[in-house]
């Protein structure tokens, strides 16, 4: 007890002397109370105060920028190391005499959607190697269609029945739908087939939905019902033999993608592909993106720690860290030039006229 | 209209006026909750809340869940409706008491015990000695012969001397035991709240002879919550009751107080809202617009062709329901637990204990402590605030020789002690005087001391010395004085008293020495009362020059003087007196009159000085205080002299040269405006000079000041820093905070008793000290102090931190929900305009209500400057008075910062979470944790003092919001299951929290520290110098100067003028007051803030006009 005077003035307190004997005694009246409350209660916890010296600041501001840097050269790295195909074959699938009317084309059930490409691997690739479909211009983060699906559906099936958030694709013919709502509608169904010179390439398209979806998500004994049996019909159909949680494409589709551009993980190639192989591609060109201007496109890329290609990381830190460094810089350069004498009795007079600066 | 009061007729009265139930609640059971909610509503933000609220029960355009916006709206309004409620059961228990206290009244012309609630109009009812007055009496009948009574009125009006009240003259001479039989009719006026006005006629029913209509005064009355003294008994009739009484209109619940901060909050909640109504407008309007052309074009999204009516409007309301976070629901819960904290603070400060009584701080008021950082005026009470009020005699002048001015206590002046034991005649008669020239009553005690009671405490004083000196006054019997000298005692019949007032300024009495058969003219008083009527031959030059000399040092002078009087002499007089004290008319002035035929050729026996100790520490708290920039007045209902001589000793003006005193007086209105306008003329010309000029203007030239030239005085009081007003009713004490209040200036009223009380609850803060003249005005008061000292640390200490803090905490609160809210809209901008929320409802809630406020609320420990740097410097204050640290300035630099924040955030996460990463659920964590780590380190970088607390809370929390959300993400059946999992795997996670907290902090950091170093206020420049070490004296340490102020004034020799040390000298152009009036644009951070000061003050001139 006797001790608390001195740690309390030590550091924040601001007790006159005397005052701080009149506390000890009240203190010691009040017998109890820990020492750390007494503290908080006169509010004279010790504290520290940092002050934004020039010294702590610039070099604070130094080392960041320090640090910043090689962690960009690192991801830039990592992005740079990545091996991207990015083939847009929206357009390039329509055949010439639709190119005017492709949501005509689009439409028409009637007119085959194959379609074929060739890419070359500019370098070489390293198994696996993720096929994924990029979608521009498509809001899977629409309020109404991120709204229209039940969760609870999707992981017990008919047992649950309200299915009011599926409005407006939640029964058909007074029947609901299962899996009901716009984002199950509106399933992709673009497929693919790769060819490396005549040998087909083996694309493992088990594994691409995350795991904890499949466990506990999606139901096990929940099987599509009533699914695209209307009059507008939208995406891909389902087998209603298969359950939800097996059914991978819908539920890679149903992690709806926050950004307008998004890339969905199609399937993996897991074997290695060499500088200046040429793949083929056969498409069946199914999907509707003509009729609001979105674009398709398949991309075929490796992955590093950091992802996929993505270069912004490694140039936002090596912008930002070179920033921090020029402002440093310039700080030393004032505080050189210009040094102020920290707490200087002359900045305190009372003088409310000229503040000075 | 009249009143008719039946007196003692059980029949007719019952029926037309209300019982003495007194009531001071608010709400009965009844109508609670009706009426708090409506008080609830009737602020904006709730009315803002509750819209949300209701909006969000329409799930087409709920971003989010309602219990998002129920809960926290439904906890709020219960907590203030259970403290509300909580206060009003107080009120209500206290009432009880009140109303349930027996009484002894007339029942059916039986006296009987009754509970005070019951008196009805008509009743008579019986007080005994010391009883609390329970209703507003007439008076018809008193132990005393001659029809006197005592009461103190000190609840009413704070005067604390004894007044005498007489029953009316049809009355007199009713037998006591006819006294509850009596019968008759008074018409008086309806109930009001003049306290000194009663008219009222009085017509007694046969028996009781008198048939004439006898009028009836204040004088006759004895008024609610007055209590009878020195009197066994009095009676008398009801006729007003209940809350009908004079208190009882006067009464009513305090309007609850809004400090400025809050104002402040409540136009930046306005201006956030106007902005948000304009975002909600464009983006509405751009959401219609980018449905009809682009979204319909949406096959996915299966727009209707054809919507419902209100279709148009859907867009807009859900930007209004995403929107709605922009003003914080958390602001309120954090700044009502902060506010508690604050008030915590004040009841535990050990350093404003006041060891005499042992009595704490407190603070009754929980909502108004930034108001204390922000007072502009301070207007006190002088008797028990300043001073002790407790009369001590200190000095005297006997027959030209000084006593006590070596010591500072005639009592241990040995030259007096032998004087008495020598018998010199001078000292003996001076003695005599003050022993018997009074109305005291001693009372024996049971251990042999003697209690003296008294009307005044100057008398007291005066009693109490002469019992010192050996000249004991022991007992009264009757019209027979005991006094004990020296073991010898003598007896003196007093035979008249001439009393006390206000005109004559003097009592006597006529005394006759038992033994000698002598007779003897008393008298004491003020020296221009007594001077004048010294015989011809005395030189009287001596004791004015003491008179002088006391009253420079502070204390109350009073002259004492005799005359022997001849037989025929005083019977002829004693005739004159006793018909001027039975005339109808004029009695006052026929009295007076009178008396002055006696007090004349007075020999003039000396001077006594009393003291009315200053209390410790106030002339330095004045000091600091007023170097902060605080502007004192001080209201007393004591004599202008008094006043003046305190105002002297405490710091309160200087002496000339440096200060200068106007006086305004006059008793008709063309005398007080000729005063008032040359007053006004010297203010004008002084104000430029580091001159200190106060005026003195006592009660009667206020009330006509304020009556016809309010616009002159209201200009006087914009000019002045200082005024004394002496002679002031409560009523005008509370009239004159009004006006300061109508010149927006934050007031502070502080004082003890109960002619405080008003003034207390009408200024800004009530400050009561719990002193002598009971704790009314402590009650009352927002805030109670044991000793006027402690002022200076409730202001600087706890005001000026409470005004830091919630200065920071508001802002911050609106910063991070405005944070929250850009990237809402950033993120529809990219989502089609429809108001798709990015963050899920719990985690919105979660953020709002925890995630943010924990670290924030630790911030009640922030401190930016020490204790004792603030009391050196004082003048700091001036950044809260001013309101530096919130206006609308400060608060578009938050809004800036976290517009900055919003974009880094956002821009940083939609890029490096790109492409196949873009999964919405990851997104918004990510953004979240994006926002939380930015907040840790706002927080810690607006941090200026960091406790084990602070440090805990902020890192701590960090840890939290993980810990929170892995456990969310381990429930499979929560939305983001497992999300929490797979970000914290990924290294990108990491990668940009780093990222963004680098490109948020780094530039923030750098301009903080520019402007610390090369912008700073002075606050920062003390920071600076308190982290050098040891406090810079550049203005001197103020606590060891005054110490030796104090020490020097004590044993101070009168032979030498008085040499006051300068202790206040800050250049009057060059306090903060000055610079706020005239402040130039050469401060370019200070743009806005001088400009809302010159609208301010254009608004003042507006009101004159």
């Amino acid at each position: 007890m006797e001790g608390d005077g001195e740690s309390v003035s030590s550091s924040a307190s601001t007790a006159l002397v005397a005052a701080d004997v009149d506390a000890r005694s009240i203190l010691v009246l009040r017998g109890g109370r820990s020492k750390a409350m007494y503290q908080f209660t006169q509010q004279s916890l010790p504290a520290c105060k940092p002050v934004l010296t020039p010294t702590s600041v610039i070099s604070t501001l130094f080392l960041m920028g320090i640090f910043c840097i090689p962690i960009g050269l690192l991801s830039l790295h990592a992005s740079l190391s990545v091996v991207e195909i990015v083939e847009r074959y929206d357009s390039e699938c329509v055949p010439h005499q639709f190119r005017l009317n492709k949501v005509a084309y689009i439409k028409d059930s009637l007119i085959p959607k194959n379609c074929s490409r060739y890419l070359k691997v500019p370098k070489y690739m390293k198994a696996p190697i993720y096929i994924y479909y990029q979608l521009d211009n498509y809001y899977q983060n629409h309020r109404r269609y991120v709204k229209s699906r039940s969760d609870k559906q999707l992981r017990y099936g008919l047992q649950y029945n309200d299915t009011s958030s599926c409005i407006p694709e939640e029964s058909n013919d007074g029947l609901p739908i299962v899996p009901c709502g716009l984002i199950s509608w509106s399933l992709f169904n673009d497929t693919y087939s790769f060819f490396r010179g005549t040998d087909e390439l083996r694309i493992n398209r088990k594994n691409i939905a995350w795991k904890s979806d499949r466990d506990h998500k999606f139901g096990k004994h929940v099987f599509p019902f009533n699914f695209q049996n209307g009059t507008l019909i939208g995406g891909a159909m389902l087998d209603p033999n298969v359950p939800l949680s097996d059914q991978e494409d819908l539920i890679v589709w149903m992690r709806t993608a926050a950004l307008p551009s998004f890339r969905k993980l199609y399937g993996k190639i897991e074997e290695d592909l060499e500088a200046n192989d040429v793949i083929s591609i056969y498409f069946l060109n199914n999907y509707n993106t003509y009729s609001f201007g979105g674009r398709k496109k398949l991309v075929l890329s490796t992955a590093s720690w950091l992802g996929g290609r993505n270069n912004f990381l490694g140039m936002a830190y090596i912008a930002i860290g070179s920033c921090l460094i020029v402002l440093a810089l310039v700080f030393i350069l004032l505080h050189v030039k210009n040094p102020r004498p920290y707490g200087d009795a002359m900045y305190v007079s009372w003088n409310w006229k000229g503040i000075p600066n | 209209m009249k009143r008719c009061v039946y007196i003692n007729d059980d029949d007719l009265s019952h029926d037309i006026y209300c019982d003495n139930r007194i009531s001071n609640r608010k709400y009965t059971v009844w109508n609670f909750l009706p009426k708090n909610l409506w008080e609830q509503f009737s602020r904006f933000m709730n009315q803002y809340f509750l819209l949300i609220a209701c909006l969000q029960l329409w799930s087409l355009i709920t971003p989010v869940n309602p219990a998002s916006t129920w809960g926290p709206l439904i906890l709020i309004f219960a907590v203030s409706a259970t403290k509300e409620a909580w206060d009003d059961y107080n009120r209500y228990l206290s009432d009880k008491k009140a109303n349930e206290k027996e009484v002894w009244a007339v029942r059916h012309g039986v006296k009987k015990h009754i509970q005070a609630q019951d008196i009805h109009v008509g009743n008579i009812v019986w007080l005994r000695e010391n009883d609390e007055v329970p209703c507003d009496l007439v008076l018809i009948g008193t132990s005393d012969p001659q029809g006197l009574c005592y009461v103190e009125t000190a609840a009413l009006d704070g005067e604390t001397d004894l007044k005498t009240r007489v029953i009316p003259s049809a009355c007199m001479g009713i037998d006591f035991d006819l006294l509850h039989k009596v019968k008759g009719l008074i018409e008086c006026p309806e109930p009001d709240k003049d306290i000194r006005r009663f008219d009222a006629n009085l017509r007694l029913f046969p028996p009781f002879l008198d048939n004439d209509v006898c009028p009836i005064t204040i004088k006759n009355t004895l008024l609610q919550s007055c209590y009878l003294r020195n009197t066994e008994w009095a009676c008398g009739v009801a006729v007003y009751t209940g809350n009908e009484t004079k208190l009882g209109m006067t009464r009513g619940v305090p309007e609850p107080k809004l400090t400025a901060v809050d104002a402040m909050i409540d136009k930046l909640t306005g201006a956030i809202f106007v902005f948000q109504l304009v975002v909600v407008m464009v983006l509405g309007v751009a959401g219609n617009i980018w449905k009809d052309t682009e979204a319909r074009k949406l096959w996915y999204v299966e727009y209707p062709t054809k919507g419902p009516w209100y279709e148009l409007l859907v867009i807009p309301l859900r930007f209004e329901l995403l929107c709605s976070i922009m003003i914080p629901i958390s602001i309120k819960v954090s700044l009502d637990l902060v506010k508690g904290l604050y008030a915590k603070f004040i009841d535990w400060d050990n350093k404003m204990v006041d060891q005499e009584t042992s009595t704490p701080a407190h603070a009754a008021n929980t909502a108004i402590s930034e108001d204390l950082g922000q007072v502009e005026y301070i207007l006190t009470d002088k008797t028990g605030t300043l001073t002790e009020n407790q009369m001590i005699f200190k000095r005297c002048c006997i027959s030209g020789t000084f006593y006590g001015n070596e010591i500072g206590d005639a009592l241990k002046d040995e030259d007096l002690v032998n004087a008495v034991a020598t018998r010199s005649p001078d000292v003996i008669h001076f003695l005599t005087v003050m022993a018997i020239c009074n109305t005291v009553v001693p009372i024996q005690r049971q251990n042999g001391t003697i209690l003296y009671k008294a009307q005044s405490q100057d008398e007291e004083a005066l009693v109490h010395a002469a019992a010192g000196l050996h000249m004991v006054f022991v007992k009264k019997n009757g019209n027979v004085l005991d006094i004990n000298f020296n073991a010898s005692v003598i007896q003196y019949e007093v035979l008249d008293t001439l009393e006390f007032t206000s005109d004559r300024k003097r009592m006597s009495v006529v005394v006759k020495d038992c033994q000698s058969g002598k007779l003897f003219l008393l008298s004491k008083g003020a020296d221009e009362a007594i001077l004048p009527c010294a015989s011809t031959g005395q030189q009287t030059r001596t004791f004015s020059e003491a008179v002088e000399q006391y009253s420079q040092l502070g204390l109350r002078t009073l002259c004492l003087a005799w005359r022997e009087l001849e037989e025929d002499e005083y019977q002829e007089w004693s005739l004159m007196f006793k018909e001027a004290n039975s005339a109808l008319v004029d009695r006052d002035w026929r009295i007076a009159e009178v008396c002055q035929r006696l007090e004349h050729h007075l020999q003039i026996l000396g001077v006594a000085a009393i003291e009315d100790r200053l209390q410790d520490g106030v002339p330095e708290t004045i000091e600091t205080l007023r170097k902060a920039g605080i502007n004192f007045w001080m209201l007393t209902g004591d004599k202008q002299n008094t006043a003046i001589q305190i105002a002297l000793s405490c710091n309160f003006v200087s002496p000339e040269p440096k200060g200068q005193l106007l006086l305004i007086n006059g008793k008709t209105g063309d005398e007080v405006r000729q005063s008032l306008e040359r007053v006004l003329l010297t203010m004008r010309i002084t104000s430029s000079e580091p001159k200190d000029v106060a005026f003195v203007i006592d009660g009667w030239a206020l009330e006509i000041a304020l009556k016809h030239h309010h616009k002159a005085f209201m200009e006087l009081a914009l000019l002045s820093k200082t005024a004394i007003c002496c002679r002031v009713t409560p009523s005008q004490k509370a009239q004159l905070v009004e006006l300061l209040k109508s010149c927006e200036y934050r007031t502070l009223a502080i004082g003890d008793g109960g002619n405080d009380v008003r003034m207390i609850q009408q200024a800004h803060i009530g400050v009561g000290i719990s002193g002598r003249e009971g704790l009314q005005a402590a009650r009352a008061a927002d805030y109670s102090i044991g000793k006027f000292r402690f002022l200076k640390r409730l202001i600087l200490v706890h005001g000026r931190y409470s005004y830091n803090r919630t200065a920071f905490l508001s802002q911050y609160s609106f910063y991070k929900s405005l944070l929250i809210c850009f990237i809402q809209i950033f993120f529809s901008l990219i989502s089609g305009v429809s108001g798709t929320s990015l963050f899920n409802s719990v985690s919105l809630m979660a953020y709002n209500v925890f995630y943010t406020s924990v670290p924030v609320l630790v911030n009640v420990l922030d401190k930016d400057l020490s204790e004792r740097t603030v009391m050196q410097h004082p003048q700091i204050l001036f950044y809260c008075q001013a309101g530096r640290l919130l206006n609308p300035s400060t608060f578009a630099g938050w809004f800036g910062r976290s517009l900055f924040h919003a974009i880094v955030v956002f821009v940083i996460c939609i890029h490096s979470y790109a492409f196949e990463k873009s999964e919405m659920e990851e997104l918004s964590m990510v953004v979240l944790s994006g926002c939380i780590w930015l907040q840790a380190f706002v927080v810690a970088l607006e941090t200026n003092s960091f406790t084990i607390l602070q440090h805990l809370a902020i890192w701590g929390n960090l840890v939290a919001f993980y810990v929170i959300n892995w456990i969310v993400s381990a429930l499979p059946s929560s939305g983001m299951y497992t999300i929490m999992f797979r970000l914290c795997r990924q290294p990108s996670y990491w990668i940009t929290m780093f990222l963004i907290v680098v490109a948020g902090m780094g530039p923030v950091l750098a301009l903080k520290y520019f402007r610390y170093t090369y912008r700073p206020s002075k606050i920062n420049i003390l920071r600076q110098a308190e982290r050098l070490g040891g406090p810079i004296l550049s203005l001197g340490n103020i606590e060891p100067q005054s110490r030796a102020f104090e020490k020097e004034v004590s044993p101070l020799s009168i032979s030498q003028p008085k040499s006051r040390s300068p202790v206040y000298e800050p250049l009057l152009s060059d306090s903060p007051n000055a610079i706020r009036r005239s402040f130039g644009p050469g401060a370019p951070f200070d743009f806005f803030q001088s400009q809302s000061r010159l609208s301010s003050s254009y608004a003042r001139n507006c009101k004159d006009n």
